[in-house]
């Protein structure tokens, strides 16, 4: 466990080294600079539209980080030749893949958490100058806490992506680890398409073999729940708990399929 | 100037110089600059729903504030396009974020008024709000800006008063939308029943440009009484006089007017002289004034 967390602490240190919190000054400034500007552009709407890009942000911010770190996070090692004498340590493979992983959740977590700060006070900023925390126009208040929903599905979608990355990273290139993952990220957004293929196939294997498709890739649609969110829509608590669930499972599936292709690797 | 600074001073000049290039560029060659075409790249709901990813609200954003730019910009500069690119606009906003209310609400009020100050194009707008009407089957909002349009702008009182009375079902409704069923069946296009409206409008309005909207409503209603009365004035004037009014002063003189009448923005009324007709100005803000359907018409020939 100690082993897990030294590594993970200098995951997270050189991701600080490598300027990776600087996105968080983008993200402010982003967010700051359109809100002044967005009041004579969207006929009173100018909250639910930096809801709607606070979200988004988030959701972009961490995308790159997840992909961008996470395809380096082995790869990297063994491009320097560090993992010979990381491995010559008393650290397993596993607690090595798994301290990788949570060095860079680690990272997102406190990018996740920073820009979800800045959010809110961007938003609070807004409805002082509007004059109110939750004006007739407003589907929903300003500083809304609901919109924590959103933020959370979020960052479940980014340990996905993340758990993935590092996959990759275990067997094959950045520049293909990157590909990769982008396209699972795609394909994770089409989900839909695949559950209802054998409706527009008229064969069978080809119906099941999308049926199996479904199930096995990356479903990442139901994680999106940010326009329910910024129009108030309720979002059932089971429903975020089956999603939680069905995270942090595929999460330890992919972490596993990691470690077995990891320890499979011969570094001699 | 250090060596470290001097990289610095460079790089400030050389920017410095490609925007005086840029002017330059601009002023000596302004003619042959394209023109910004409006241009709406893709017209298909599904292939922007599906390449948006899960970026879909946040695109319908984009796309609003183009639409809100496209329509400024024609209602500034009218180029007898009729926004045709308006609907097209609304249709993507509203498919990549089905929930945006004011999308439908204010896309319609956009397509419903006559040009230049909108589309001319009712028909556009009762479709946008049906389409969010089946998305959002619950807003009451929405069936009362349908109802409203076939009552102001098609004149269509049965239709209306079938939209007020479904919305007055959906829950959370207020309790006049029931009436507007009732005024609609009973009293059509009276000027009464207008202001009632628009009153309603202006005390529930969110927003400061549908309030100045309903403000403009009532005023052209004011300003509607004001001509009635003003021609029966001068109709009564000529009536006695052996020679018509031809302007205000001729009234003004004969003690029946204390001034040239000015209409509710401040701008004078014009009398056309000989007919004895009282007309709002062109040069007014609140031209042209909203059409009334003539007395005992039927519904259908308005």
């Amino acid at each position: 466990m100690r082993a897990i967390g030294y590594i993970a602490v200098n995951v997270f240190k050189e991701s600080v080294r490598d300027k990776v919190l600087y996105n968080l000054v983008f993200f402010a400034v982003l967010l700051i600079g359109i809100s002044f500007l967005l009041g004579q552009l969207t006929a009173g709407q100018d909250i639910k539209v930096i809801k709607d890009l606070g979200l988004a942000a988030i959701s972009v911010f961490g995308l790159f980080i997840s992909v961008f770190i996470g395809i380096g996070l082995v790869s990297k090692e063994v491009d320097r030749r560090s993992i010979y004498s990381l491995l010559s340590k008393p650290i397993s493979r596993q607690q090595f893949i798994i301290g990788k992983y949570v060095g860079l959740v680690l990272t997102l977590l406190v990018n996740v958490s920073v820009m979800t700060l800045a959010y809110y006070v961007v938003l609070g900023g807004m409805a002082w100058v509007a004059g109110g925390w939750f004006l007739p126009a407003w589907e929903a208040p300003a500083v809304d806490p609901a919109l924590l929903k959103a933020v959370a599905m979020i960052f479940l979608q980014l340990m996905m992506i993340t758990a993935l990355a590092l996959l990759f990273s275990t067997f094959s290139s950045p520049i293909l680890s990157a590909a990769l993952t982008f396209g699972l990220y795609i394909a994770g957004h089409f989900n839909a398409d695949l559950h209802h293929f054998d409706t527009v196939v008229a064969s069978k294997p080809a119906g099941w073999l999308a049926k199996v498709l479904y199930y096995l890739l990356p479903n990442l649609s139901p994680l999106d729940i940010k326009a329910q969110v910024v129009h108030a829509i309720p979002v059932p608590a089971g429903y975020l708990l089956l999603n939680t669930a069905y995270a942090l499972v595929y999460v330890t599936a992919l972490l596993m399929g990691a470690t077995a292709i990891f320890m499979r690797r011969d570094f001699k | 100037m250090t060596d470290r600074r001097r990289p610095l001073v460079f790089i400030v000049a050389l920017l410095v110089a490609a925007v005086l290039l840029q002017l330059a560029r601009e002023r000596l060659y302004a003619q042959d600059l394209p023109a910004a075409d409006d241009l709406l790249y893709v017209r298909s709901e599904a292939v922007i729903q599906r390449t948006a990813l899960s970026y879909d609200a946040v695109l319908g954003d984009a796309y609003w504030i183009r639409t809100l730019q496209y329509f400024g910009r024609g209602r500034l500069h009218p180029d007898g396009s009729h926004f045709v690119l308006l609907y097209p606009l609304l249709d993507l906003t509203t498919s990549l974020d089905p929930k945006f209310i004011v999308a439908y609400r204010f896309g319609a009020i956009f397509l419903t008024e006559p040009y230049p100050d909108g589309a001319g194009r009712p028909d556009l707008a009762v479709k946008l709000l049906q389409k969010g009407i089946a998305t959002n089957p619950s807003r009451w909002e929405l069936f009362h800006d349908v109802g409203f349009i076939y009552y102001w702008h098609l004149h269509d009182y049965k239709n209306a008063a079938s939209w007020f009375d479904r919305g007055a079902e959906m829950p959370g409704a207020p309790w006049w939308l029931r009436t507007y069923a009732a005024v609609m069946l009973t009293r059509g296009g009276d000027r009464q029943a207008s202001r009632f409206m628009w009153q309603n409008i202006l005390r529930s309005a969110t927003n400061s440009w549908l309030k100045q909207s309903a403000e403009r409503r009532l005023a052209q209603l004011d300003a509607l009484d004001q001509i009635d009365q003003l021609t029966q004035i001068v109709g009564a004037f000529n009536r006695r006089s052996a020679k018509p009014a031809e302007t205000w002063n001729d009234l003004v003189s004969a003690g029946i007017l204390r001034g040239t009448p000015l209409d509710p923005a401040g701008t004078p009324y014009e009398l056309i002289p000989v007919v004895g007709h009282v007309e709002l100005s062109a040069e007014s803000p609140l031209f042209p004034l909203p059409t009334e359907p003539l007395p005992g018409q039927p519904p259908a020939l308005r």
